[in-house]
């Protein structure tokens, strides 16, 4: 239909106009979604580190160390961070239909599921019997679990800052990147602590 | 922004990038200043990581350990490979990258602007942070480039604060910015694109970056999970990777491998990507074998993921695993191969015209045959056990770092030098500094080989005297190229300041950077260009891009 040269015309115009912000944030879009994937790498590491080491080592357990236990709160604590992926979902769609009192109550309990977990993190170190240096068994432990954290703390203030630019006037005249790829991040976050999960508590030898 | 990129003109982007030389020393956001920035503040890490080499050399002129203390030693040739590897080759080519990838694709500039500045800026921080481990108590890190446990945590003088937790630091520093770098270019490359530039007619510089990029994008991240660990041993006392407490040192060199031996693809990659482009450009061929030449630098992407172990024959790895991996690495061969028979075809039966670009990139692709030999040879298990840790690593390795990389660094800065400054290289000065590069190189890094064959094994300040011939001739090439730098400083500076003005496209290649004003305006292209023809299309009367007004360089290159 088009020629080339009408094409290029045409995407002249879409690039002088407003179409240049709106490529640039679905670039940013795209580029996060690269940059999850290679973060995901470093999970990677630690999740081969820890079975190599879990499966090579002969006393894995120190004497009178039983390694982390499933227990009810630490069931609890993952289903909120599970089901917080449902409802920051429920929040994007909101954001989709327009509804934004009801996206900022939803994005907001996502936030507070997250810090619930991580209150809950913490917690289950204070009871721990082990520390970071009582063998192999401690140093993954709370790399895995602290490196996680970390992430769901960013994930937090990242919720935050977006919470904020809410409130700014035709903040989403131009879609809403961000929100989605915070969305994303925080999908990630739950699909690492999945594998987390198994790793440290389901896998009993 | 007010900026109509349709009434830039040449003479005013001239006048406004003349004026404001003082932009080079902020927080810009153009990607030509950010590839200007990278260029030159790697070189400078260059200059010093050939300082540090030459006393190296210096030492070892004499077979007894006289010139400096052997823990300084030490602390030379780990912050030499340091800096050469993640202060040099690398990040030079990233800024090579940021210059030319939006120019290449026809683009105004990365997708993303401001990380591309972040990314920069990391990059002299942490270089400075690195370096300043010499001023530490416990001096600088002293465990090799390669950082292995138990010996880079034993941590003898026991500071808290050590040349080590520096390196360490330091790594992790440039890795993210390394990242930063890789989302941009990958973003980039995909989305940026101006229309009609399809993934068959990219330049295969382009190729290679993207290549490259997506191999640090997958495996940089494993070398920051190992950092981590080796971070954590050597401050906190775990124990990831202590053997007497049940960690497992090998499980460290299969995380460092993991990244290492792929960063050399990242490293030689673009490389590659030079040769691609500026062969064609000086033989008038179009580049034989394009499409082979491009998705062979995907293959090299994936299968070198996959050769890594081949660093750790001599680490006590089960036989198949061996076997695994050295029919892997000889694998990596297929892909490589098919480069430079492509580059060789280009050149069969052309008019040869010997500028310094092309001088370098000759240079560059012959050292390639040696360094790429001697990697096959060092690929074989049997033969790898027998020199293993010896000097022809270390010569194998400099073939290919030095002699084919950093000669293309110079073959792409003599080569774009017109475009990015619009200055003219002095050609004669160009050519002395690659015969000196050329016998220097030659003269330090070939006699290694046969001293690693008789046994020298490499990291030692003292060795048995029966091997000084060899490290005489090593030591005064080292000087000779040293010495050889100073011709290219000279060139480099008074031809900026003083060349004579270059056309817009003074060697009559193809691609869009030689479409626009040297150098280009801010966002590039006075209008987007659309591309309608394949790359390397020279010998074709209709190529899109000569410039007809430049009638003197177009008799001189023929056509």
């Amino acid at each position: 239909m088009e020629s080339s040269l009408d094409k290029s015309r045409s995407h002249q115009v879409y690039l002088e106009t407003g179409g240049k912000r709106e490529q640039d944030k679905s670039n940013v879009l795209f580029g996060f979604t690269v940059f999850l994937l290679s973060e995901s790498m470093v999970f990677v590491s630690f999740f081969l580190t820890y079975t190599i080491l879990r499966l090579t080592t002969i006393n894995w357990l120190p004497p009178g160390v039983s390694g982390p236990e499933l227990s009810t709160p630490i069931i609890i604590n993952t289903v909120v961070l599970l089901s917080s992926s449902v409802v920051i979902y429920l929040a994007e769609r909101a954001l989709k239909r327009h509804n934004l009192w009801l996206f900022r109550v939803l994005w907001l309990t996502t936030s507070a599921m997250g810090a619930y977990f991580l209150a809950g993190t913490l917690r289950e170190w204070r009871s721990l019997d082990f520390g970071l240096l009582t063998g192999l068994v401690g140093a993954t432990f709370y790399l895995l679990t602290g490196f996680h954290g970390l992430h769901v703390s960013a994930g937090i203030f990242l919720q935050m800052l977006m919470l904020v630019r809410s409130f700014v006037p035709g903040n989403y005249n131009r879609g809403h990147y961000g929100v989605t790829a915070i969305s994303l991040f925080w999908h990630f976050v739950d699909v690492i602590w999945v594998i987390l999960f198994s790793l440290l508590y389901l896998w009993r030898a | 922004m007010t900026i109509n990129p349709n009434i830039t003109s040449v003479s005013n982007s001239e006048v406004r990038q003349e004026l404001n030389w003082k932009r080079y020393f902020s927080f810009n956001t153009d990607h030509k200043v950010i590839g200007i920035q990278y260029l030159v503040t790697t070189f400078i890490f260059f200059l010093i990581g050939g300082v540090l080499s030459m006393i190296v050399r210096g030492e070892l002129i004499t077979p007894k350990s006289d010139l400096v203390d052997r823990t300084l030693y030490n602390g030379l040739f780990t912050l030499h490979g340091t800096v050469m590897i993640f202060l040099w080759i690398i990040p030079s080519q990233v800024g090579l990258a940021n210059y030319l990838i939006p120019l290449m694709i026809g683009a105004k500039d990365m997708a993303f602007p401001k990380l591309n500045a972040i990314a920069f800026w990391i990059i002299p921080f942490g270089g400075i942070f690195l370096l300043s481990s010499f001023l530490l108590p416990s001096g600088t890190a002293q465990a090799g480039w390669w950082s292995y446990p138990p010996v880079s945590i034993q941590n003898p003088s026991g500071y808290p604060i050590n040349g080590e937790t520096i390196w360490l630091l330091s790594i992790i520093l440039l890795g993210i910015s390394s990242i930063m770098g890789g989302v941009n270019f990958v973003t980039t490359i995909v989305r940026m694109r101006a229309p009609g530039m399809t993934a068959f007619r990219m330049p295969i510089f382009v190729w290679t970056v993207l290549s490259a990029q997506l191999l640090q994008l997958f495996c940089l991240p494993v070398l920051t999970g190992a950092a981590i660990m080796l971070f954590f041993d050597l401050s906190f006392g775990t124990n990831f990777f202590k053997p007497a407490l049940g960690g497992d040192p090998v499980l460290y060199q299969h995380l460092f491998w993991f990244y290492s031996h792929p960063a050399v693809y990242v490293m030689v990659l673009p490389a590659f990507g030079v040769f691609s482009e500026i062969i064609p450009a000086f033989t008038r061929n179009p580049l034989f074998g394009y499409r082979s030449v491009a998705v062979a630098s995907l293959g090299i992407t994936v299968v070198s993921i996959f050769v890594w172990v081949h660093h750790m024959f001599a680490s006590g790895t089960p036989s198949w695993m061996r076997i695994l991996f050295m029919f892997s690495t000889m694998l990596v061969g297929v892909p490589t191969g098919i480069k430079v028979f492509a580059w060789t075809a280009t050149i069969w039966k052309s008019k040869l015209h010997l500028d310094t670009p092309m001088l370098f990139a000759l240079g560059g692709v012959i050292m390639f045959v040696i360094g790429g030999i001697t990697g096959i040879m060092l690929g074989a298990v049997a033969f790898d056990l027998h020199v293993n840790n010896t000097y022809f690593v270390v010569g194998h390795f400099h073939y290919i770092v030095y002699n084919t990389i950093t000669m293309a660094i110079f073959a792409a800065i003599y080569f774009w030098f017109p475009k990015m400054t619009g200055r003219m290289c002095h050609e004669g000065w160009g050519k002395i500094h690659f015969w000196l590069t050329f016998i220097g190189a030659n003269l330090t890094f070939f006699p290694m080989l046969p001293l690693g064959l008789q046994g020298m094994v490499r990291r030692v300040s003292s060795y048995d005297p029966q091997y000084a011939g060899y490290n005489i001739l090593a030591s005064l090439g080292a000087f000779l190229l040293g010495m050889a730098t100073l011709p290219f400083i000279a060139n480099i500076v008074a031809s900026w300041l003083n060349g004579a003005r270059a056309a817009n496209n003074p060697w009559h290649a193809t691609g869009l950077e030689w479409t626009t004003a040297s150098p280009p305006p801010l966002e590039n292209f006075a209008k987007i260009p659309t591309v309608t023809l394949a790359p390397y299309s020279y010998g074709q009367p209709q190529y899109s891009t000569v410039d007809t007004s430049d009638e003197e360089a177009l008799r001189r290159h023929g056509n």
